[in-house]
């Protein structure tokens, strides 16, 4: 700790040169938690998906809609307890960069398939009967200030009316959920799918996926298979999948997030590796005569490679923290992309642990060279 | 007698590609307590050389060199750093100042390697600057100082762990004369009231006026011992 000082102003010997350096960690370490949130709640969305729950969707792609009339048909099966439907509404709030997640739905079979999402029972029976009812999560609802009784005003980027041609559409909030498992899940906007089939203009009868709560999850498989069986050589062919396979077969689509994600960041710390070990090897070499003066003055060669070594940790450490910190801040600006309310505290860790193994790998070879330093010779200038 | 510095036998030898080159032959000197001792001699005599063995910066190829009545030619690095730490002040002749830490910082380094508080570093620092008549420039950083404050500082510096010897190469090798002679008296208070034992080499024959002793080197022997 008493050496804070020292390493400090050596650190800010040349001060461009460290704003400079620093600069581009932060800006790496950013990155860093900006895309490992990224691709940390892809794979904690895989993580906390049901297993109980099978998604079913057109086999020809996921944006086909299917008859409602499966509804039934599927909910005969044995083994299949509820089946709810859901359709992409594809909707902002007032401007188009407040995208909201809105779903039309039957009330009960939602509610019933997704247990988690908790409703109180009077908000449930009002939703029931209220045909422009609306129940959004405690999050969304939080960010807009909506409260119950409010009427909101959302814009389809898919649906027209059939009544006036327009695609703006009102809806009355009657209810607020909560998923006490999940709080990422408290973005999302339900109304009643009846209301919305009598009113849109066109593709009535349809709806875009179905969730089918299954009794036994060891039976998964078969019941899938069933559910395709039934419908194979009809005009809409199904796919049914585990939740699981369901949001990893989606994200696939998006593209291999992992696999792009680490290899941006390679890159980033390759360059990151050069550009600074570089910087700290110059930096080392200019103050040569500096360590040898410490060594003189009885700074042991294991001292003069620590303090090397503790001036790339403190450079690196508070860059990352701030680079860190920033992501953390911005992070939350990404949730209506990805359901995310902020950083996971994991890749914070991580990005400290980064930020470790990036000073020691550049502080290394010059605390190295600093310790074998001749003190008879560097003082010679030889 | 107590010796302080006591060489028997030192050699020296440098190795420049395939040759050896003897820099100091068989060399035997003995330095007592309280001297102060001046080294003359031509440029590549072997006076820093002989510097760097007694401070601990080197050690000889062959022979003794006790200080303070320990041996300290086959120390390991780590020892010789502690024995440098606890009992050598260095001074030299560009003062060799972290240009960025001030004054005060720069004589607070060799404090680092005790144990004392920060408060206790501090004020030895002070101390130690009040006693080369520099207190009021504590605050300043190198570049700001003149080569005779800079030295002043280094002075200081090399004082303020309380070192069994001072060594000095050239120390005022870089400073105009007046400066130099107030530099050199400094040396001289500091040999005579604070009873500190200090070695220093010079070209300047003025400068070796100062000690008590004069050594003459040349090509690594030393001349028998005179009384300046
Ligand atoms: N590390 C070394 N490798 C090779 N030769 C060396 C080394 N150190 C010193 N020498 C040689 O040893 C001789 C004595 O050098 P030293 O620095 O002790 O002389 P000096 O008396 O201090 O000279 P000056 O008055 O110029 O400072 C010189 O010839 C020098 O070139
Ligand atoms: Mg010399």
């Amino acid at each position: 700790m008493k050496y804070l000082p020292l390493l400090w102003a050596s650190l800010w010997r040349k001060k461009l040169r460290t704003l400079f350096t620093a600069l581009s960690i932060i800006i790496a370490f950013l990155l860093f938690g900006m895309l490992q949130g990224v691709n940390n709640a892809f794979n904690r969305t895989i993580e906390l998906s049901n297993v109980n729950r099978l998604i079913v969707i057109s086999k020809i792609a996921l944006t086909e809609s299917l008859p409602f009339s499966y509804t039934q048909q599927i909910e005969s099966l044995p083994g299949v307890a509820r089946v709810c439907y859901q359709s992409w509404f594809g909707s902002y709030y007032q401007d188009p960069k407040n995208f909201v997640f809105a779903f039309p739905v039957d009330p009960e079979r939602m509610f019933e398939v997704y247990s988690e999402f908790k409703l109180p029972p009077e908000q449930l029976e009002a939703f029931k009967h209220t045909r422009s009812g609306a129940v959004v999560g405690a999050d969304l609802a939080r960010e807009y200030g909506w409260k119950i009784g409010d009427r909101v005003p959302l814009h389809s980027t898919i649906w027209t009316r059939k009544a006036d041609g327009q695609s703006d559409w009102s809806f009355d909030i009657v209810g607020i959920y909560t998923v006490p498992s999940d709080r990422s899940q408290e973005n999302q906007f339900f109304f009643q799918h009846e209301y919305f089939d009598e009113a849109r203009a066109f593709a009535r009868g349809t709806v875009g996926w179905f969730a089918v709560l299954i009794k036994d999850p060891n039976q998964a498989a078969a019941i899938g298979a069933a559910i395709d069986k039934l419908f194979a050589n009809s005009q809409n062919e199904t796919k049914a999948q585990t939740e699981k396979e369901f949001q990893m077969g989606f994200l696939k689509q998006i593209g291999d997030i992992q696999f792009i994600v680490t290899r941006i960041l390679i890159a980033v710390f390759v360059a990151l590796l050069f550009a600074t070990g570089s910087t700290m090897t110059q930096s080392v070499r200019e103050r040569i005569p500096e360590l040898a003066v410490l060594k003189t003055l009885g700074f042991s060669d294991t001292r003069v490679l620590l303090l090397v070594l503790a001036e790339a940790v403190l450079l690196c450490l508070l860059s990352a923290a701030a680079g860190l910190a920033l992501a953390t801040a911005l992070f939350p600006k990404l949730k209506n992309m990805l359901q995310v309310v902020e950083l996971p505290a994991e890749v914070v860790f991580a990005g400290l642990g980064m930020a470790l193994l990036l000073a020691l790998a550049i502080g290394l070879p010059p605390a190295w060279r600093a310790m074998r330093l001749n003190i008879v010779d560097a003082l010679a200038g030889r | 007698m107590s010796s302080i510095v006591s060489l028997k036998r030192v050699a020296k030898r440098y190795q420049r590609g395939k040759q050896t080159v003897e820099v100091l032959h068989s060399l035997d000197l003995e330095i007592e307590a309280g001297d102060f001792v001046a080294l003359m001699g031509p440029s590549g005599s072997g006076k820093t050389t002989l510097l760097n063995l007694i401070g601990g910066l080197d050690r000889p190829s062959e022979g003794e060199v006790s200080v303070g009545g320990q041996r300290i030619d086959r120390l390991s690095g780590s020892a010789l750093a502690r024995f440098r730490a606890r009992h050598i002040g260095f001074v030299f002749q560009f003062y060799n100042l972290m240009p960025m830490l001030s004054a005060q910082a720069n004589v607070e380094l060799p404090l680092l390697l005790t144990s004392l508080s920060a408060g206790k570093r501090h004020q030895h620092a002070l101390t130690a600057l009040q006693i080369v008549g520099l207190a009021e420039r504590a605050k300043h950083k190198p570049a700001e100082l003149s080569g005779g404050q800079a030295q002043r500082v280094a002075i200081a510096r090399a004082l303020v762990a309380d070192p069994t010897l001072l060594v000095c190469d050239e120390p005022t090798g870089d400073l105009d004369r007046k400066t130099a002679d107030e530099i050199l008296g400094l040396l001289q208070l500091l040999n005579r009231e604070h009873g500190k034992t200090i070695i220093m080499v010079t070209h300047d024959p003025k400068a070796a006026e100062y000690a008590k002793h004069i050594l003459h080197m040349d090509k690594g022997t030393l001349a028998p011992q005179a009384v300046a």
